[in-house]
């Protein structure tokens, strides 16, 4: 009887440090990024670092600002939220109240696919087709520009607006939708007047993890979009990101040097801000279950 | 405006609404259509069994995958070995031990949000931790042990999913007979989530497969002449493979066959493995008697 009660304790506190890995990660993450990055502000001064507007590293003495890589990466996000948000709230709202119960799970996988092809193989489709695609249709000098790396970025993150905004619109009650129905409304001024606005917090949850997905991704981003650190950025120009700059150049920065300092800041700050995003999103949706 | 009026209005926005919704829907699926199929017409005649066997030839401008499928192959392995027990045994404690309150509540949240963390950035972190400050180089355990970070939360919130899903009358009906927690856990609900459990690892093999900024700086070689002998060595991988050929390499607009088969090896191989999780969750929603 004690041996079982030793062998049941034991199994608790070893399954609560696998809990508790995650957490130990993320401070791993944090401490590690910081350490390697903080004491670039020793020698260039954070305002100049974050509000500069030219990048040369590699010269003598280096200029290390990085505002154009900050405003890429917001004109990417941007674009691609203007289209992952209309398509994924339609897509949520298309599962959730218009297919029929034998193709949602079906739909659903299609959409989870959509998510699971790997970024590089995106990065790819848009080097080879639709890059060369947006050049001869829009007449640009070249196809590699933040409009590409934008519609990509767009697909990419939909699947991540939708599912969780479909979370939203499921939990619902069914009792709206039938009151809304016997007032006389049709299905769709149920669904635009009644189930969206019921299931707003849980699409702004999504449409913040959205935004954390595209701002945080790098290899499609690194691949199409020209990367050349122009300011002020523009949306037919190529553009460079804070993900592009750090996968592009960690590899030729010297170890311990500003450079190298310098990027590993910039993943600081990529990081915090996406942090922020998830911890505002999970509030939020935690907020709607327990009101729910 | 006369109630005729009015009623028609609503009939065309009624049309309009569903419209939009019906286009927004089919365009995605056409998306994901056109992006499969494109790779599949123009990579298919790429692919051959020669293509999956041999090493890349002419500073890879000939030649197959072999030594960056190999290596996918060790970094998934690794990664899996490392997630699998970690994953579910987090799941274990938040479904079967863990009574709520604060600390609970920190931990959801650290969950999710180590899943939020854009991917280079678990790229520099494996750099400066496991390469740098650990020791162990840029090699398959750097990478390994950098991906499973990556795809932990995948891992556990599959695998609770699962546990979740296990009828709270078969461990009353267990408890009943004088089992312990640990009893009940091991040889009731293990067991009945097994194929749930399956399905995580499956999906986190498939985001281990495809991901490639975590082992850039941890893991990955521009090119091996020979297979890794050892975790320690580093190692070619599929998704790197693809980037380098398609932007780096010195003939990057001569290879471009080599490239669609690279591109549509690697899409397949996680198309597989999704369609393989969604096949056995289908199933197995099908065949729950409870």
């Amino acid at each position: 009887m004690r041996a079982r009660g030793m062998a049941d304790r034991a199994v608790k506190w070893i399954t609560w440090g696998c809990a508790s890995i995650s957490l130990l990660g993320l401070g791993l993450i944090t401490v590690f990024l910081f350490r390697e990055g903080l004491p670039l502000l020793r020698r260039v001064p954070l305002g100049s670092f974050v509000l500069g507007t030219a990048w040369h590293p590699t010269s003598a003495p280096p200029s290390l600002g990085i505002l154009p890589m900050i405003a890429g990466s917001a004109l990417v996000t941007a674009g691609a939220l203007a289209i992952a948000v209309p398509l994924g709230i339609a897509v949520a709202l298309f599962i959730g109240e218009v297919l029929p119960h034998g193709f949602k799970d079906a739909f659903k996988v299609a959409v989870e696919i959509l998510a699971g092809i790997p970024s590089v193989v995106y990065g790819f489709f848009g080097l080879v087709v639709l890059g060369p695609w947006l050049q001869t249709r829009l007449g640009l000098p070249t196809g590699q520009t933040a409009l590409t790396a934008a519609a990509l970025l767009g697909v990419m993150a939909l699947p991540t607006v939708a599912s969780v905004a479909e979370d939203a619109v499921a939990a619902v009650p069914e009792s709206l939708r039938e009151a809304s129905l016997a007032l006389g409304a049709s299905p769709w001024e149920t669904m635009w007047r009644v189930v969206l606005p019921a299931a707003r917090s849980g699409v702004f949850a999504g449409v913040l993890l959205g935004m954390g997905r595209a701002i945080g991704e790098t290899m499609t981003v690194l691949m199409v979009s020209g990367n050349s650190p122009i300011w002020p950025p523009s949306f037919l120009l190529p553009v460079r990101t804070m993900t592009s700059t750090i996968a592009l150049e960690m590899a030729e920065a010297p170890v311990g040097g500003l450079h190298y300092r310098a990027l590993f800041a910039v993943g600081a700050i990529l990081f915090l801000f996406t942090l922020i995003l998830n911890l505002v999103g999970d509030l939020v949706a935690h907020w709607v279950r327990r009101r729910g | 405006m006369g109630e005729e009026e009015g009623m028609k209005r609503r009939k065309v926005w009624e049309g309009l609404g569903l419209g939009l919704l019906g286009l927004a829907a089919g365009g995605v699926m056409i998306v994901l259509g056109g992006v499969i199929g494109f790779l599949i017409l123009k990579g298919g005649s790429a692919l051959s069994w020669e293509f999956l066997t041999s090493f890349p030839r002419r500073g890879m401008s000939e030649g197959g995958i072999f030594p960056a499928l190999v290596g996918t192959g060790y970094l998934v392995l690794g990664t899996v070995i490392l997630t699998v027990p970690l994953g579910v045994g987090a799941a274990v404690y938040l479904s079967e031990y863990a009574r709520g309150g604060r600390w609970i509540r920190i931990v959801r949240v650290g969950i999710n949000s180590l899943a939020g963390v854009p991917s280079i950035v678990f790229g520099l972190f494996g750099l400066a931790f496991f390469v740098k400050a650990v020791g162990i180089g840029v090699s398959v355990l750097s990478g390994a042990l950098t991906l499973s970070l990556l795809v932990l939360p995948v891992m556990i919130r599959a695998a609770e999913e699962a546990l979740r899903t296990v009828p709270e009358e078969f461990r009353e009906g267990a408890y009943a007979l004088g089992a312990s927690r640990w009893q009940v856990t091991r040889s009731i609900v293990l067991p009945v989530a097994l194929p749930g459990i399956i399905t995580g690892a499956i999906l986190a093999v498939g985001r281990a497969a495809g991901e490639t900024a975590p082992i850039m700086f941890t893991a990955a070689a521009y090119y091996a002449p020979r297979l890794p002998r050892s975790p320690l060595d580093e190692v070619m991988a599929l998704p790197y493979h693809l980037y380098v050929m398609a932007t780096e390499s010195t003939f990057f607009w001569k290879t471009r066959d080599l490239q669609y088969g690279t591109a549509l090896v690697l899409l397949l191989l996680v198309l597989v493995f999704y369609l393989t999780a969604a096949v056995i969750r289908a199933r197995m929603r099908r065949r729950k008697r409870w």
